[in-house]
């Protein structure tokens, strides 16, 4: 019998799953078990099957998805910390064809951006943007971030985080569907095949928004740090799961325009 | 509608402008004193006129990065404010310099440091020409005197910014803002077709087509190295910046013994200096700078061989003086005269100034 080389079984009837191609080569520089390769994977999915990898231009924040513009296939621009809802919003009135997405994470989007989010979100600019929210700030190497559990340890808040000292996680996601310029609120994560499922559908929904011109979709992942977390992925994801779902509730918030829950 | 006289502004001069140069977009917060400019542009519709987008942003901190973005796609991109306001673009505007994109940026200067007051100043000198924001970057930086070239400077800083792909500033204060004078304004130049957009623009962030690499927008590069080699790429630029864009406007120096350096609404207050001077029999001749960077130093380097001295005149407690001293090389004497605080000086001071720190010193 003849030797089965590894270029016998990469054929095409034989593959099942496939890398989207709006994703480039680039080794992602994630670490293992980070959810934002996923997260990246959705996007770029969602944008192949629409068809709009010509019309999209992209938004990466300050963070460890910095590097965002490395991995998709798209025209991107990085912005400042924090400003990736006002560089969007430029985008977006110069060229009200196109589709335009922010992505960003929760110290860049919920603290040092939330000027900048409120606003966007407030004037109901025509734009998506992507919340990835893992409580903490990885790349600058797991300092406390506005999303912090209560009690939840980081580097600037070693014994947990204390409510009366240095407040309390910041529920941006809910803060935003109560403004009038959210068309499309959620909240989704991408820890199981289920919920990658689901939080692909919400993307999708949130790319396809942006035709009606009603305001923001506002999609949240909450996702996992292990590095930051310090926590090896399989239990990074289980933390995830006991302690931020209970106060960052995954589903949708606001639909078409509606707050559909409380 | 061809060329056409009207009574304006400085502040309005610069709205003007903006629309009828073909600009693209207009984001702004209002700062006294120099509102009139996002004012201006509100009531008279450009998204009507020519399709311009004038939006007002949350800060001046959102302003400045929605230029970015809009300037990231190769468009016309511009935003004004006054000092403190200024102070807080400078993020973006370090950003822009670093992601090498064209844009305008134009200051009516007040006094500070702080809230400070609402009176004009000169005193962000240092701020416009040696940096601002962080990092190793220039701005190129025009000096408006009058009205008129409020007008003029905002096609010509256009011009500047996509010929070296750069940020430009109009720095202007608050005199030259406020005051009401004549101006010629031009035709009404055609916004560019996004085709013309991509072509000036190859590496705007339009939507990548299959026909071409993905372009990106950054200031970012973890390599030291390549880091260090984008900074010299900046440099050459700079350097061929100096070589080409100098622009400054002498008045009497063939036979001057005085020169005074000014620029600005200082310029105009050293014309009435110089006559005062001149009726004593002193003679005296201005270099008005245009640019504030490049800055003049060949042409004072020529003068300083001819003449016994030079007064910077400046709105500030002394900053483009340290440029004139440069320049001069400590050949000839050079003193500072300004009055600070929204103060604005007499003639008769800077008279009296280079009688006391130049001639008598």
């Amino acid at each position: 019998m003849a030797e089965i080389t590894i270029q016998d079984i990469i054929k095409k009837e034989n593959l099942v799953y496939t890398k989207s191609k709006v994703m480039t080569d680039a080794t992602l520089s994630y670490c293992p078990g980070c959810g934002h390769g996923t997260a990246h994977r959705l996007i770029a999915e969602v944008i192949e099957e629409m068809d709009i990898q010509s019309q999209t231009v992209g938004v990466c924040p300050v963070g460890c998805s910095v590097l965002m513009y490395n991995f998709l296939d798209l025209d991107m621009q990085q912005a400042a910390h924090g400003r990736a809802p006002a560089v969007a919003t430029a985008i977006k009135r110069l060229m009200p064809e196109k589709f335009v997405f922010t992505y960003q994470g929760d110290g860049d989007l919920a603290a040092i951006g939330t000027a900048e989010t409120i606003h966007a979100c407030n004037r109901g600019e025509n734009i998506v943007i992507i919340f990835v929210n893992n409580g903490i700030y990885g790349m600058t190497g797991g300092q406390m971030a506005p999303t912090t559990l209560k009690g939840m340890p980081s580097s600037t808040c070693p014994y947990g985080r204390d409510i009366e000292m240095m407040g309390n996680p910041l529920k941006m996601t809910e803060l935003v569907a109560q403004l009038a310029g959210t068309y499309y609120v959620t909240r989704q994560s991408v820890h199981s095949p289920r919920n990658v499922r689901r939080a692909k559908k919400a993307i999708r929904l949130a790319f396809e928004n942006q035709k009606l011109k009603r305001g923001v979709s506002f999609v949240e992942i909450v996702s996992n740090c292990n590095s930051g977390w310090k926590l090896p992925p399989v239990k990074a994801n289980e933390w995830m799961e006991e302690n931020m779902f209970p106060f960052y509730p995954l589903g949708d918030i606001k639909v078409d325009g509606e707050i559909v829950s409380k | 509608m061809e060329k056409e006289l009207r009574l304006m502004k400085g502040n309005e001069a610069i709205a003007e402008a903006a629309i009828r140069s073909g600009a693209d977009a207009y984001f702004g917060y209002p700062i006294t004193p120099q509102s009139e400019v996002i004012e201006y542009l509100m009531a008279e519709k450009p998204h009507e006129r020519t399709g311009m987008v004038v939006l007002q942003a949350e800060s001046e901190v959102a302003a400045i990065n929605m230029v970015y973005g809009a300037a990231g796609c190769g468009r016309m991109a511009m935003t004004s404010s006054s000092s403190p306001g200024v102070s807080l673009k400078q993020e973006g505007i370090s950003y822009i310099a670093g992601a090498e994109l064209p844009c305008l940026i134009v200051n009516v200067v007040r006094a500070g440091p702080g809230l400070g007051t609402i009176q004009p100043a000169q005193s962000d000198y240092f701020q416009s020409t040696k940096g601002g924001g962080h990092g190793d970057y220039r701005l190129i930086v025009l000096a408006p005197a009058s009205v008129q070239e409020m007008y003029d400077f905002v096609e010509l800083g256009f011009e500047l910014a996509f010929k070296y792909r750069n940020p430009v500033m109009i720095q202007s204060d608050g005199i030259i803002g406020q005051m009401m004078e004549k101006v010629v304004i031009g035709p009404q130049k055609q916004r560019r077709t996004p085709e013309e957009i991509i072509k000036q623009c190859p590496w705007a962030t339009v939507g990548k087509p299959t026909t071409r690499e993905r372009n990106i927008i950054t200031s970012l590069d973890l390599v030291a190295a390549k880091q260090e080699e984008f900074n010299l790429k900046l440099i050459k630029k700079y350097k061929e910046v100096k070589e080409n864009e100098v622009r400054y406007e002498l008045i009497n120096t063939e036979d001057a013994d005085y020169i005074l350096v000014a620029y600005g609404s200082s310029a105009r207050l050293s014309m009435k200096a110089m006559d005062l001077l001149r009726a004593k029999g002193i003679k005296v001749g201005i270099l008005r700078l245009i640019t504030l960077y490049p800055y003049p130093t060949k042409i004072i380097g020529e003068l300083t061989k001819k003449v016994k001295g030079f007064l910077a005149v400046e709105m500030s407690a002394g900053q483009m003086v340290e440029d004139l001293q440069l320049a001069v090389q400590f050949k000839k004497p050079v003193a500072h005269f300004g009055r600070l605080g929204g103060v604005i000086p007499a003639p008769e001071e800077i008279v009296e100034a280079l009688e006391q720190k130049i001639i008598g010193g």
